[in-house]
């Protein structure tokens, strides 16, 4: 039992923070969810992914032989807290974190060849091809075709909830290849160039009014044969498995904390009735248990990263440090609300919001916390399920 | 970062729990119990042959030099056990001693201690928690070398069965706050011991000192220095609390998923159902946070690295999830958990117990206020 990081590592981290500080401007960091980029911080992501790449960090987590450095589970989580707690805006890596790592896995060597070097260096942009309007935590119901034809795959069907797909040139793709296999054994991976004629992307507003996530629809959407990644009616097992790299959620919890932090520093120098509303007995009680809150959902996050340094394979203790982690996210936006009261209605952009309109942003934006990337109810059936035996049926 | 045991602890928690699963049944608890305001001695006995009670102390004692994280180990499965003995007491005891002790009381207590032969406990709270040192009504005015002790003390450990107490008194003058840690007999004349009536039928008792003549050696010296020490002693006992709670709410979210993997209704075991399913969920999730919090503040007071926020955090947290846990467990029962017959109530009236000993969620919410600057 040591809870303490190496002197290495929070040295690591040390650099980490002084990068963020020298090529961060505090004017163009993002709000606590970092989910909606502005053009001009989605501009600046991409140009701070070009700087990371040089430094070697964009890919540190990928093995060596790939362009990474073979980083450790515990660096890269220094590295994703940090960069959330300082509020850094990051395009989703979607190539980094889950495109690439499939190809490294399953792709052949062309298609190593081709994408893999340009994901280091920041430079292809992805988005995901997996939800369909009938198929959301149903996955695998999914029923996008791809038949082949000819030495090629034509795609029909329609995907929902990809984000930024009107940015990206390819699209990761889960598509049925064979309809008489049982559900998740007739799918398969595709890389598929945005390009193509029959693609069209259609972004969808949400409560935010931002365009974040989009619809894209495939009709007769003609790919040659080396579209497909990795064995034919394997995708569903493949899309599973991925190399084991730091994803327990602590850029959540550590947006939580910069949310709270901002919040103490918001009551200590403000008053209500001549009184500073951090004497206020029901405001500490509120953000001495968000404290508390936060260091459980930090503690359930390290198990996580500790599991994967001891070489073991997490279950459902990642299933419970991000739903611990995503619905504290929404507990510090609505306890932030409550202790604004009547002001907490200012939005973004109004000069008199307090703490810059963040909270009431925060508000709307982390409803979706507890339902993408898996809902918190799937969540629970997992910690249920995996962690403590409970039976399906 | 690593949360792993050492093989040593690994095997004193397989040990521990071996021993206490067939020396400290159910059935034990129970009769202790019923018999209100005893101990179990014979676990006592055979605890002190296992060398428990000398864990914490250093071998010239007669102890095995263990740390503290060691004896929270320990502690954790008592709590699991719901083990009907002194232990917390007494190792707190026996800390204050090593720290605050002069060499004649070290060596006058601690082989008594270590070897259970000696059962002292803490008497420091009044009707409330002692939040400061101007709550503490106790008072111990020096008159030459003998200090005359006058006041009462509430919610006792093991009060009934003490040997002797650790008492925590006002010494200064009329205003001023200061505290000091005193030692009393059962046996000194004029103190009188009489059993609360509460929720957990463990032995808490009221403890009454009516002008009791003490030695200046029953004191630990220097005089006034007994608040830092108190608060040591809440910081040890809070993150103890901490360690039995997390048993006991392992216990029973053990035993709740059991039973619904085992009870059937509707043609299906009702752990299949989903909200039988998120319930447990959300119950494991309280008793990993607890019991994370709780390595973290118990690994930090071992090392003795500063850890007042990390207490705080555990506490709190824990205090809450123990008491949740069982409620919850209760809901997914149905009526059986409800009955006396069924162990759970055992640890449902403990868990509220232990949810207000050394502070509750509220106390220590305060406490993490005032640590962030609030």
């Amino acid at each position: 039992m040591d809870l303490r990081f190496t002197e290495e590592e929070e040295s690591f981290r040390r650099e980490v923070i002084e990068f963020i500080e020298k090529e961060v401007p505090p004017a163009i960091r993002v709000d606590y969810d970092g989910l909606d980029l502005s053009p001009e911080q989605f501009e600046f992501a991409g140009r701070l992914d070009r700087k990371l790449a040089q430094k070697g960090w964009l890919c540190m987590h990928w093995p060596r032989e790939y362009g990474g450095h073979g980083v450790s589970i515990t660096k890269q989580l220094i590295f994703n807290e940090e960069m959330a707690f300082r509020g850094v805006p990051s395009r989703g890596h979607m190539g980094i974190n889950i495109v690439g790592p499939a190809i490294m896995l399953y792709g052949s060597d062309e298609q190593k060849r081709k994408f893999l070097p340009p994901i280091t260096r920041g430079e292809l942009e992805w988005c995901q091809g997996f939800s369909e309007p009938n198929s959301g935590s149903d996955l695998a119901s999914l029923r996008t075709s791809a038949k082949q034809d000819g030495d090629g795959y034509v795609i029909n069907g329609q995907k929902i909830w990809s984000s930024r797909a009107h940015h990206a040139s390819y699209c990761w793709l889960l598509a049925r290849t064979d309809p008489e296999a049982p559900k998740h054994k007739g799918l398969s991976t595709f890389a598929v160039d945005m390009k193509a004629p029959g693609i069209t992307v259609r972004p969808i507003v949400t409560v935010l009014g931002s365009t974040h996530f989009c619809e894209i629809f495939f009709d007769n959407v003609r790919i040659p044969a080396h579209a497909l990644v990795g064995q034919r009616d394997q995708g569903w097992y493949q899309a599973m498995g991925t190399l084991s790299f730091e994803r327990s959620g602590i850029n959540r919890v550590a947006s939580v904390r910069r949310a709270l932090r901002d919040l103490v520093e918001y009551v200590k120098t403000h008053e209500r009735n001549g009184v500073p509303l951090s004497r206020d007995a029901i405001v500490r009680h509120h953000l001495a248990e968000l404290e508390t809150e936060i260091e459980v959902a930090r503690l359930l996050c390290y198990r996580v990263a500790w599991l994967q340094m001891k070489g073991q394979v997490p279950s459902y203790e990642a299933s419970m440090a991000r739903v611990f982690g995503h619905e504290l996210s929404q507990k510090v936006a609505r306890v932030g609300m409550k202790i604004l009261q009547l002001r907490c209605q200012l939005m973004p952009g109004d000069p008199r919001a307090p703490i810059g309109g963040n909270l009431a942003r925060a508000f709307l934006s982390t409803i979706s916390n507890t339902i993408r990337s898996g809902t918190s109810e799937i969540q629970r059936n997992i910690i249920a399920q995996r962690g403590l035996g409970l039976p399906r049926r | 970062m690593d949360f792993d045991f050492s093989e040593a602890q690994k095997i004193l928690r397989r040990s521990a729990r071996e021993f206490l699963s067939s020396a400290c049944t159910a059935a034990l608890v129970r009769e202790v119990e019923e018999e209100k305001q005893g101990y179990a001695g014979e676990l006592w006995r055979r605890m002190a042959e296992l060398g428990w009670m000398g864990l914490a102390v250093p071998e010239e004692f007669g102890g095995s030099g263990g740390s503290f994280f060691d004896v929270c180990l320990l502690v954790e499965e008592l709590g699991r056990a719901l083990a009907p003995v002194p232990f917390v007491a007494v190792t707190l005891c026996e800390y204050a001693l090593l720290e605050g002790g002069s060499e004649a009381q070290r060596e006058r207590f601690l082989p008594r201690l270590t070897s259970g032969e000696l059962k002292m406990t803490v008497a420091v709270d009044e009707n409330e928690l002692m939040v400061d040192p101007w709550s503490l009504q106790t008072r111990a005015v020096r008159d030459g070398n003998h200090y005359v002790l006058d006041g009462t003390k509430n919610f006792v450990p093991y009060a009934t069965v003490a040997d002797a107490f650790l008492v925590a008194a006002r010494t200064g003058a009329a205003g001023d706050d200061s505290l000091s840690l005193l030692i009393v007999e059962r046996q000194a004349p004029g103190v009188e011991v009489s059993p609360l009536s509460a929720i957990a039928s463990d032995g808490l008792g009221q403890v009454s000192f009516s002008r009791i003549r003490l030695a200046r050696d029953h004191l630990l010296e220097p005089e006034g220095n007994g608040w830092s020490r108190l608060k040591n002693l809440y910081q040890r006992g809070a993150i103890l609390k901490c360690a039995e709670m997390v048993g006991g709410a392992q216990w029973v979210l053990d035993r709740t998923v059991e039973y619904a993997k085992e009870r059937v209704q509707f043609d299906r075991p009702i752990g299949s159902f989903q909200a039988i399913q998120h319930r447990c969920a959300n119950m494991a999730m309280s008793a990993d946070g607890a019991r994370f919090v709780t390595y973290q503040a118990a690994w930090l007071q071992s090392e003795n690295l500063a850890c007042e926020r990390e207490v705080a955090i555990a506490k709190a947290w824990a205090s809450e999830a123990y008491t949740r846990i069982c409620l919850d467990s209760h809901q997914a029962h149905g009526a059986i958990g409800f009955t006396k017959d069924y162990d759970l109530q055992l640890y449902t009236r403990r868990a509220k117990a232990a949810e207000v000993t050394f502070g509750d969620a509220r106390h220590h919410y305060e406490a993490l206020a005032n640590l962030m600057g609030l």
